[in-house]
């Protein structure tokens, strides 16, 4: 795995990046790749990034006041995609990570069955739960203002764009 | 009379989103329901008409932690519609593959989702850098065994996480055996550090109870995950091609995944390494048994949370068996094996990092998947599961509610559930409860 780009070896600003990491409708392969990511970079992120939400890792999270939200999955549902603009709301950045949430596949298989045999199946749950009537990308329904593409996402582009954001915000 | 109802709207620490909700009326535990909210992909239905070769590779992304297990469960299926033997080198990298997967997820389970609760903390975000402190060596220990359990999966199959190397009937490209060397070395080099582990959970206090039926694949020649027969705790036999039939899918209305009983008892059952380590511990390789004398003795086990010690005893078994494996095998320039295309079906049944995992696949004369059906773990758990709490919510009435809260999500956890898994096929045969 790629190293981050140099981090002074203290954090010297005062202050922390305010993260939040969001999972939707996903295998969670980028949450999973994050945390083999932890293996070599916990110990150094923890001095620069506060993991404000990070729900695979942590009872109480927070998502009010986030600098940069990763949002990970598609968008299935009214409930998701409100929760989604919820997020937004509270994140100055938006980052879209891994191809359900950049593309919208391959959770958005369901947009393309056409047969009447599997469209009456399909329906028992879309009747029973509060699925949306497709399955969209994150920039269908909310600015992203980056992505990082894979499945699961690459990682030294997801280590390139935490350290940008560490520069951005003048944590290092 | 009087009503109370507990809530947990977001169970942490876990793959995938689930809650609960408990109503207390009198007293007594009125209604329990343990609701996985993973929205369904549908990719069961989404696989039909596609070539059977680009199936595998797809399936392997209804879960991001164990697609290794799908990937290689969708393969067997694949390989056993067409007929296609496996070459013994073939099946000593797939098993090295698998040991790989089984170490990376068990110990991220174990120390990045339950290690808070054996310390009393929320996260391992809490856990200081110095390694002399509390969870501060568990911490670094399991870097080394998450690094090393990747290590060995990216050396075979090309990567960790939907692997691109293995395809049917074998390999596309072949590991390297010059890095054997460094790969022997670092499993050498964890193996104290899972001892450690295994030693902890051991001392680990916690207890749930409740008497279940447990249900696993068991090889007579080895401990192994990917081939054998299906059995219970009273020895019943079950061959793959049955496993479909022996159990009974059940609608749970408030859960996006059906659950399941056995189909003439109507009797919940539990499948992981709980299971795996009470019916198979005779079968463990000599160097883990021969080290754990005395916590294999723990075994049988009813405590659901001894589930968290069966699993830090098979990092201990899949270090061992990649040991045996990467010092004795001579790397053959092998193709995958070919055979012309037919109609057939095939069932692939593998132990999944969470229990007994269940592709089917049915391919028709051109070689397209003509209808494909997938049972996973956490959906075989989840009645289990909900039992368990019941129990635990019945007997332990008179505590803190937020005290109950967070013994119920240990308990859960203590599952490993996978709600990603647990969401990704159809099964029309229903009965309503």
């Amino acid at each position: 795995m790629a190293d981050l780009p140099a981090l002074p070896p203290v954090n010297t600003s005062g202050k922390k990046l305010a993260v939040g990491w969001f999972s939707f409708t996903c295998s969670e392969d980028s949450t999973i790749l994050f945390t083999e990511l932890l293996n070599d970079h916990l110990e150094e992120w923890k001095k620069f990034v506060d993991f404000k939400y990070l729900k695979a890792l942590k009872m109480n999270n927070q998502i009010e006041g986030l600098d940069v939200a990763f949002v990970e999955g598609a968008i299935s549902s009214e409930k998701q995609a409100a929760e989604l603009k919820r997020i937004r709301e509270n994140a100055k950045v938006l980052v879209a990570i891994g191809s359900c949430a950049c593309t919208g596949q391959p959770s958005a298989t369901r947009n393309n069955l056409f047969d009447n045999e599997i469209n009456y199946k399909v329906y028992w749950y879309f009747s029973h739960f509060d699925y949306s009537h497709e399955v969209k990308k994150l920039e269908d329904l909310v600015k992203v203002d980056e992505k990082v593409m894979g499945c699961p996402m690459n990682a030294d582009s997801f280590i390139g764009t935490l350290a940008r954001s560490l520069k951005t915000f003048n944590i290092i | 009379m009087h009503t109370e109802e507990i809530t947990i709207d977001s169970i942490t620490k876990i793959e995938g989103s689930a809650s609960l909700k408990v109503v207390l009326e009198d007293n007594q535990v009125k209604e329990l329901e343990f609701i996985i909210q993973d929205y369904r992909r549908f990719y069961t239905e989404g696989v039909k008409g596609k070539p059977m070769v680009a199936v595998p590779s797809f399936l392997s992304r209804i879960c991001g932690t164990c697609s290794v297990a799908h990937l290689f469960c969708a393969l067997e299926a694949i390989e056993k519609s067409q007929g296609i033997t496996l070459s013994d080198q073939t099946k000593l990298l797939r098993r090295l593959t698998y040991d790989g997967l089984m170490i990376r997820d068990h110990a991220l389970h174990l120390y990045f989702f339950v290690l808070p609760d054996l310390l009393g903390i929320d996260s391992i975000l809490e856990i200081p850098d110095d390694t002399t402190s509390p969870g501060g060596q568990a911490l670094h220990d399991a870097f080394d065994i998450k690094r090393t359990g990747n290590n060995l999966s990216v050396a075979m199959a090309g990567a960790a996480i939907h692997a691109p190397l293995p395809t049917v009937g074998g390999f596309l490209k072949l590991p390297d055996p010059a890095g054997f060397p460094d790969l022997i070395r670092q499993l050498e080099d964890i193996r104290p550090k899972v001892i450690r582990g295994i030693r902890m959970f051991a001392d680990w206090k916690e207890t749930m109870i409740r008497n279940s039926d447990y249900l696993c694949l068991r090889n007579d020649r080895q401990y192994d995950f990917i081939e054998g027969e299906i059995i219970n705790t009273n020895g019943k036999r079950v061959k793959e091609e049955e496993f479909h039939s022996f159990l009974k899918s059940v609608v749970i209305p408030y859960s996006q995944a059906e659950g399941y009983v056995f189909s003439d008892t109507h009797e919940d059952f539990l499948v992981g390494s709980l299971a795996r380590i009470n019916l198979n511990r005779d079968l463990l390789n000599s160097r883990t048994a021969a080290d754990l004398v005395e916590i294999l003795k723990m075994f049988p086990s009813n405590n659901v949370f001894h589930n968290n010690l069966a699993q830090a005893i098979e990092i201990l078994q899949c270090v061992d068996d990649a040991l045996d494996i990467l010092r004795m095998i001579k790397i053959n320039d092998e193709k995958p094996v070919h055979v012309p295309v037919k109609a057939g079906i095939g069932v692939g049944v593998i132990e999944a990092p969470r229990g007994i995992l269940y592709h089917m696949a049915e391919v028709n004369g051109q070689g397209m998947i003509s209808n494909y059906d997938v049972i996973v773990p956490t959906a075989q758990n989840q009645i289990n599961i909900e039992n368990d709490l019941k129990k635990y919510f019945n007997e332990n009435l008179s505590k803190d509610r937020g005290e109950m809260r967070l013994e119920a999500e240990k308990i859960i956890r203590a599952y490993d559930p996978c709600m990603s898994c647990a969401t990704n096929f159809l099964n029309i045969e229903w009965i309503e409860r």
